[in-house]
């Protein structure tokens, strides 16, 4: 180790004295962040194919059986075309939503000590995570889409269009995770987090546009899966998955709604992560 | 030039006091020993003193810098290892080593250098591109000090550096706290239950009991006090902390569930 001259600027770390310096900053760290979940992954990638079974029934099972019965009125949509976007967005929700989990383990050996007494914004922190949370969740897109092709479903193989479907679940899964993280900054706890988790999930899967159209619910919960984020997410799915693009809502609307409410959880967690370390 | 400068610090949660009133002046290149029964209050300071938790009074700087004011300034100029394990098994160290490096902004052409060099300082570049939960208790703690003194900073603090490590090993740990300050005039802030540990590397020790400062001086001075013609430091601790109504009544499930574990997880 050579020793820092006492007069330098502490290394090389003197404000830079842009006005975008404190942008530049937050987007680095964030990537930092990022990037140390990613390594994380590369040491452990079995991890991503034992949570593919789960979608994979799913769509073998449940989607087939239901495109036989023709019971849930889709239009000029086979049921399994329609279900595919929606089993996508399950499946990232299902993997966001216990994020939470993971920062409670971090909390409790340690590590996230030493991340917090860094000179990194803490909502820097949080996004790395989500960003995580969604490189993760690209495993699910993957093998959904494998699946998909083997069942005859009409996917849209426009680049621009699966660049989109990235998009969009990457989106997702950091709108679910943040969710997540801001659960476990409050409920401080493995058992809370998994709690809240489970209570969460099924009635966000069921509340929404996933295997079935909103049209066909009771208004009340008409009015609850239009509140519900996933909905959006599965609408920009089925604008984009598709040959024929199937969506309700406008592909801006959907992706506005989901990119405003993810930065506005991920502000919100920043400002409450410290809590995990009092 | 003071390192640590704190002025009737507080921390109150709810009506109870963690930390009353706590005032020290540490200077450059001293190692300055913060000892107390569990549950005194310990960890509550140096968290305090990291920019983890709020104080809730009085006035704490850090290498000149204002510990509420300007905690980005204190956290560029501190390293921290917590009790509790700071590294992250799943990733070799060398990694560990550069993730934080890029966190504390090290300039992309010294940070190869810089993690090599802190790497060959606490004997770790062998294994350098294990991942960390092949390695030793002893190892882990190094590599900790290794991350901790990565971007050179002036003041470390150090929450029970040797639980759970076999003599070895913590003599080894000694070692290199004692080469830091010896190197580069690291200011070292520690906490500690081992009263050798104590004798063998402060210049000087605070008695933590209840929150309140009972005690404050060098090892010398401080067997002076005790009326006992050759008492130990074990002596000391007892006469300062001791509290026939409270014994043995400190330091809650967590504190003792953290330091179980991490005493598990090292040996």
């Amino acid at each position: 180790m050579t020793r820092q001259p006492r007069a330098a600027p502490l290394n090389g770390w003197a404000s830079r004295g842009r006005i975008t310096a404190p942008i530049e900053e937050f987007i680095v760290k964030a990537l930092v962040a990022a990037e140390l979940e990613i390594r994380k992954l590369r040491h452990d990638p079995i991890q991503l194919f034992t949570r593919a079974v789960q979608p994979v029934l799913w769509l073998t099972i449940f989607g087939q059986v239901f495109t036989q019965v023709r019971g849930i009125p889709t239009g000029n949509l086979s049921y399994i075309d329609f279900m595919t976007p929606g089993i996508l967005a399950q499946s990232v929700l299902f993997m966001s939503i216990f994020t939470g989990l993971v920062v409670i383990w971090e909390k409790d050996l340690g590590i996230l000590h030493k991340l917090m007494v860094s000179p990194a914004p803490k909502s820097a922190l949080v996004l790395g995570k989500a960003i995580g949370a969604g490189v993760r969740s690209l495993s699910q897109l993957v093998i959904i889409y494998i699946v998909a092709v083997l069942m005859g479903v009409e996917l849209n193989w426009n680049p621009l269009a699966v660049l989109g479907v990235v998009t969009v679940v990457m989106l997702g899964a950091m709108l679910f995770s943040t969710f997540s993280l801001i659960v476990a900054c409050w409920a401080q706890t493995h058992e809370r987090v998994m709690g809240v988790g489970q209570l969460m999930m099924m009635p966000l899967f069921f509340a929404s546009n996933a295997i079935y159209p909103i049209q066909v619910m009771p208004k009340w919960l008409q009015v609850v899966s239009q509140l519900n984020p996933l909905t959006y997410m599965v609408d920009a799915l089925r604008n984009l998955m598709l040959v024929e693009p199937a969506g309700t809502y406008s592909l801006g609307m959907s992706l506005g709604i989901l990119g405003a409410v993810a930065a506005g959880l991920i502000a919100l967690c920043g400002h409450l992560y410290p809590r995990l370390v009092r | 030039m003071a390192m640590i400068d704190l002025y009737k610090l507080t921390k109150r949660f709810g009506t109870q006091s963690a930390v009353e009133s706590f005032s020290l002046i540490v200077e450059r290149g001293e190692v300055f020993g913060l000892l107390g029964p569990n549950g005194a209050g310990k960890s509550t300071l140096i968290k305090m003193l990291t920019t983890l938790l709020p104080s809730s009074g009085g006035r704490a700087t850090i290498a000149g810098y204002d510990i509420g004011r300007q905690p980005r300034e204190v956290q560029r100029r501190i390293g921290y290892v917590p009790q509790a394990l700071s590294v992250d098994g799943t990733l070799t160290g060398y990694e560990n080593l550069l993730i934080l490096a890029k966190l504390y902004g090290v300039p992309r052409r010294q940070r190869l250098d810089r993690i090599h060099a802190v790497l060959n300082y606490v004997g770790l570049d062998s294994v350098a591109n294990r991942l960390v939960n092949t390695y030793s208790g002893g190892m882990i703690r190094r590599l900790e000090v290794a991350q901790a003194t990565l971007h050179h900073p002036p003041v470390l603090f150090l929450d029970e550096p040797t639980v759970g490590l076999d003599p070895v090993a913590r003599k080894t740990m000694w070692d290199l706290i004692l080469q830091l300050r010896h190197d580069y005039q690291t200011t070292v802030f520690l906490t500690t239950h081992f009263m050798e540990e104590a004798e063998v590397l402060c210049d000087r020790i605070a008695m933590l009991y209840d929150g309140q400062q009972v005690a404050m001086g060098t090892v010398a001075a401080l067997k002076a006090t005790v009326p006992h013609p050759e008492a130990t430091m074990d002596d000391v601790f007892i006469h300062y902390t001791r509290n026939p109504l409270t014994i043995d009544h400190q330091g809650s499930y967590r504190d003792t569930s953290t330091t179980r574990r991490t005493a598990q997880r090292l040996g």
